[in-house]
C-alpha cells in the first residue's frame, strides 16, 4: 500500500478538496463542552488541542498540550444520526372522496464526507449495513446516504478509559475498508498525517493535496502512536477475553445480575441513544387539521422504552429487568446469530452517558461471578 | 416500503368490536399470493399499521382479515365500511408448513383470536389441496359469543373433526365448557404421526404444549405461530424481536422443537 505524508498545516486543503468534490463534510466540533460531529467547512472548526477525560458517568474535555485534532476518543454522537435519520418522513398519504394515495416521502440525499472515522466506528458502521442493506429488504434512505458515503478514517492514538475496542475486536488500528486512511503523528520536531487511498475516489482527492514521500520514520512514528492506544487500552480497566459472551449471556437469562442492574438502570435510553450500533425505530402516523393528509415518519427508538414490546395484554417486557437484559444480550450474544457479529464495537459511549454510570463491561463480569457462586 | 392501496369489499361484524374484511386491490397489488401463516400491514388512514394474519383461501384474489378493535390502529380499520380504503404492505413471514401435512394426522388447535391464521389451512384441506390422513379441529373462545366464523363451523366438518370449547357459557351452548385443554387432554392420537398447528395466546399455547408433550407428541411435531409488537415487518425496526428471532421474519410461524429454548424465558 501507497503511504504518503500530508503535513498537519495542509489538513484544510482536504477538507477543501472533499467540498470541492461537491461533499457535505461532517467532522469533529466542539459543541456544548462536548466533542461532537456536525458539518465542517475549515479546518478551524476542528477540536484542536482537545481530549477528553471519560469514565462510567463522565466525560470531560481536557485540553491537550499537543495541538493534535484528532486526540480524543468516541463522544456523544455517533455518526448514525448521519445514516439512519433520528427522524425521516416515510410517506404521505392523501384521502379524498374515492380513493386514497399514499407516495414515498422523497429525501434530497447529500453526499457526504465523513471526516475521522474512528476503527470502531468504521465497524458500527459495517454493522448497521447489514442491518439495513444486508437481507431482502433496504432502507432506501440509508442505503442510498451510505452509497453516496465517503470515509476518511482515522486512526486512534489515545484511548479513552471507556474505550475497549482492543477486547471486541474492532480496533484501534483501521482494518475495515475506508476511502482514505490517516494517522496523526505529533512528536518534538513535526505534527503530519501518514495517509493512504482506500479507494478510487480516495485517489482521487490524494492526487489534489500536497503530499510529501512517507520514509521509514514516518510509518515509525505512526506505529507507535497506534501502539500507545493499545496499550493504554491492555492496561486499562476494561480489558477482557470476549471470545464466550454469546455462550456465556445464552447461558445466564436468569442470572441475579439482572436483578441488580435493575436497581440501578433508570430505563431512560440513554445508552441506545449514545450507541452507534442500536438501530431500533418505531413510527409516528399523523393527519392534518383538514383530515385528508397524513404522513408517516420514522424515528429512533429504544428497548428500553414501555410501548417498545407492547402486545395486546400489555408490555412484554414489563420490568427494567427484562429491558436491559434484552439491550445487553442483543448487543453481545442474540447479535451473532442475526447479522453474524458482535453488535457491540466496544467505542464505550454506553458507559460514560449512562447517568448512573452503569458499565457493560462490569455487567459482563458480574454475569460471570454470578455465575461461579 | 410504501402500502398499496385496497378497497374493503366486504365487513363482516364477527361478534361486537371484531369484524371482518374482504379487501381488494384498488391501485397496486396483487391479492391472493400468500401461504397460510403469512400475515399483511394494514394501514388506517393516519391511524397507523398493525399485523394482521390472512385468513382467507389463498386463490381467489381477495385478502380477508379479521381484526379486533383495540388499538387506535385496529379501532380506525374497525371503523371503516364497505367501499373505503386502506394500505396494505405484505405478505410478510412463514407460513404453516403445509407440505408436514400429506399422509399425516393434521391438529390445529386454536384459542381466540387465534383461529384466524388457522383458518387459511382449514381452507386448504376444503379445497382438496391439503390431504392429511385425518384432521381435527380443537377451537377455544372464551364465550359463545366471541366464537369465530360460527357459520362456517358446520362446512368444516365436511374435512375435520372439530371440537369446541368455550370458558364460560350464559347461553344455550352445544360446545364444551372449560379450558382447551380439557377435550385436548382427552383426545386420543397417534402420537408418533401427528402434526400440531397451534395458534392462540402465550399462555394458552404453553398448556396445550405440555399436554400434546405429554401425549407424546414430539416437540419438532409441533407448530405455533408467535405474537409481538411489529412496526416494520422488514426487520428493520427491531421491535419484534425474540432472543435471536426476528417474529417479523423468521416467524410469526415457528417450529416448537426449534424455540422451545426461548419459549421457555418470560418477558423474552
Ligand atoms: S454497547 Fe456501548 S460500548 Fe458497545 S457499541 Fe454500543 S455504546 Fe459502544
Ligand atoms: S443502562 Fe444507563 S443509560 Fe441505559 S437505560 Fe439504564 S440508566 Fe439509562
Ligand atoms: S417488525 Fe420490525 S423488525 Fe420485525
Amino acid at each position: 500500500m501507497q503511504y504518503s505524508v500530508l503535513l498537519a498545516t495542509d489538513l484544510d486543503r482536504l477538507i477543501q478538496a472533499l467540498r470541492a468534490e461537491g461533499y457535505q463534510v461532517m467532522g469533529p466540533t466542539l459543541r456544548d463542552q462536548a466533542i461532537i460531529y456536525d458539518e465542517i467547512h475549515s479546518v478551524a472548526e476542528l477540536p484542536k488541542g482537545w481530549g477528553d477525560e471519560q469514565e462510567k458517568a463522565h466525560y470531560r474535555l481536557k485540553q491537550r498540550e499537543d495541538g493534535a485534532y484528532f486526540g480524543y476518543a468516541a463522544g456523544p454522537h455517533s455518526w448514525k444520526k448521519f445514516l439512519q435519520r433520528p427522524r425521516r418522513p416515510v410517506w404521505r398519504a392523501q384521502k379524498s372522496e374515492d380513493s386514497l394515495q399514499i407516495v414515498a416521502a422523497v429525501e434530497t440525499v447529500p453526499a457526504m464526507a465523513f471526516l475521522g472515522v474512528r476503527s470502531c466506528e468504521l465497524h458500527a458502521i459495517a454493522t448497521q449495513d447489514r442491518v439495513f442493506t444486508g437481507d431482502q429488504y433496504r432502507n432506501d434512505s440509508y442505503s442510498e446516504r451510505r452509497a453516496k458515503l465517503f470515509i476518511v478514517a482515522v486512526n486512534c492514538t489515545t484511548a479513552a478509559a471507556t474505550c475497549f475496542c482492543t477486547s471486541m475486536h474492532t480496533g484501534p488500528q483501521v482494518t475495515l475498508p475506508c476511502d482514505l486512511e490517516m494517522t496523526e503523528v505529533i512528536d518534538d520536531a513535526e505534527h503530519f498525517f501518514l495517509l493512504r487511498s482506500g479507494s478510487a475516489g480516495g485517489e482521487r482527492i490524494l492526487q489534489q493535496l500536497p503530499l510529501h514521500a512517507a520514509a521509514q520514520r514516518h510509518h515509525v512514528l505512526a506505529q507507535s502512536a497506534v501502539s500507545n492506544a493499545v496499550r493504554q487500552m491492555e492496561q486499562g480497566p476494561r480489558n477482557f477475553d470476549s471470545s464466550d459472551l454469546q455462550a456465556l449471556l445464552y447461558r445466564n437469562y436468569d442470572s441475579v445480575s439482572w436483578d441488580q442492574v435493575a436497581d440501578r438502570c433508570l430505563s431512560c435510553a440513554n445508552c441506545t441513544m449514545a450507541c452507534p450500533t442500536c438501530f431500533c425505530s418505531t413510527v409516528e402516523d399523523t393527519t392534518d387539521l383538514s383530515g385528508d393528509h397524513a404522513e408517516r415518519w420514522e424515528r429512533w427508538d429504544s428497548c428500553f422504552t414501555g410501548d417498545f414490546s407492547y402486545i395486546s395484554g400489555g408490555a412484554v417486557r414489563a420490568d427494567t429487568r427484562s429491558r436491559y437484559r434484552q439491550w445487553m444480550t442483543h448487543k453481545l450474544a442474540t447479535w451473532y446469530d442475526q447479522f453474524g457479529s458482535s453488535g457491540c464495537v466496544g467505542c464505550g459511549r454506553c458507559i460514560a452517558w449512562c447517568p448512573v454510570g452503569i458499565d457493560i463491561t462490569e455487567e459482563v463480569q458480574s454475569i460471570r461471578e454470578a455465575e461461579k457462586r | 416500503m410504501v402500502p398499496d392501496i385496497y378497497r374493503i369489499a366486504s365487513r363482516t361484524e364477527e361478534f361486537p368490536g371484531t369484524c371482518t374484511l374482504g379487501i381488494t386491490p384498488h391501485s397496486g397489488g396483487r391479492a391472493g399470493n400468500f401461504s397460510a401463516g403469512q400475515f399483511n400491514m394494514l394501514y388506517a388512514f393516519g391511524a397507523g399499521e398493525v399485523a394482521i394474519s390472512m385468513s382467507g383461501s389463498a386463490q381467489d384474489g381477495t385478502y380477508i382479515h379479521t381484526i379486533r378493535s383495540q388499538g387506535l390502529a385496529t379501532q380506525a380499520l374497525h371503523r371503516l365500511r364497505e367501499g373505503e380504503f386502506l394500505g396494505v404492505r405484505g405478505p410478510f413471514g412463514s407460513g404453516w408448513p403445509m407440505e408436514q401435512v400429506a399422509g399425516r394426522h393434521l391438529l390445529i388447535v386454536a384459542g381466540g383470536l387465534g383461529m384466524a391464521p388457522l383458518r387459511p389451512v382449514i381452507y386448504s384441506l376444503l379445497e382438496g389441496k391439503t390431504q392429511p390422513s385425518s384432521a381435527q379441529l380443537f377451537y377455544g373462545a372464551r364465550r359463545p359469543q366471541e366464537m369465530l366464523y360460527t357459520g362456517e363451523l358446520q362446512r368444516w366438518q365436511q374435512a375435520l373433526k372439530v371440537v369446541t370449547t368455550v370458558d364460560h357459557a350464559e347461553t344455550e351452548w352445544p360446545g364444551q365448557i372449560g379450558v382447551i385443554t380439557k377435550p385436548l387432554g382427552a383426545a386420543t392420537l397417534d402420537a408418533e404421526n401427528t402434526v400440531v398447528f397451534l395458534c392462540g395466546p402465550e399462555v394458552m399455547m404453553r398448556f396445550c404444549i405440555q399436554v400434546l408433550l405429554g401425549k407424546g407428541v414430539s416437540a419438532d411435531a409441533i407448530y405455533l405461530s408467535m405474537e409481538r409488537n411489529m412496526k416494520c415487518a422488514i426487520g428493520h425496526c427491531g421491535h419484534c424481536q425474540w432472543g435471536p428471532n426476528f417474529i417479523c421474519k423468521d416467524g410469526p410461524v415457528f417450529r416448537y422443537g426449534d424455540i422451545r429454548a426461548w419459549f421457555d424465558i418470560r418477558a423474552l
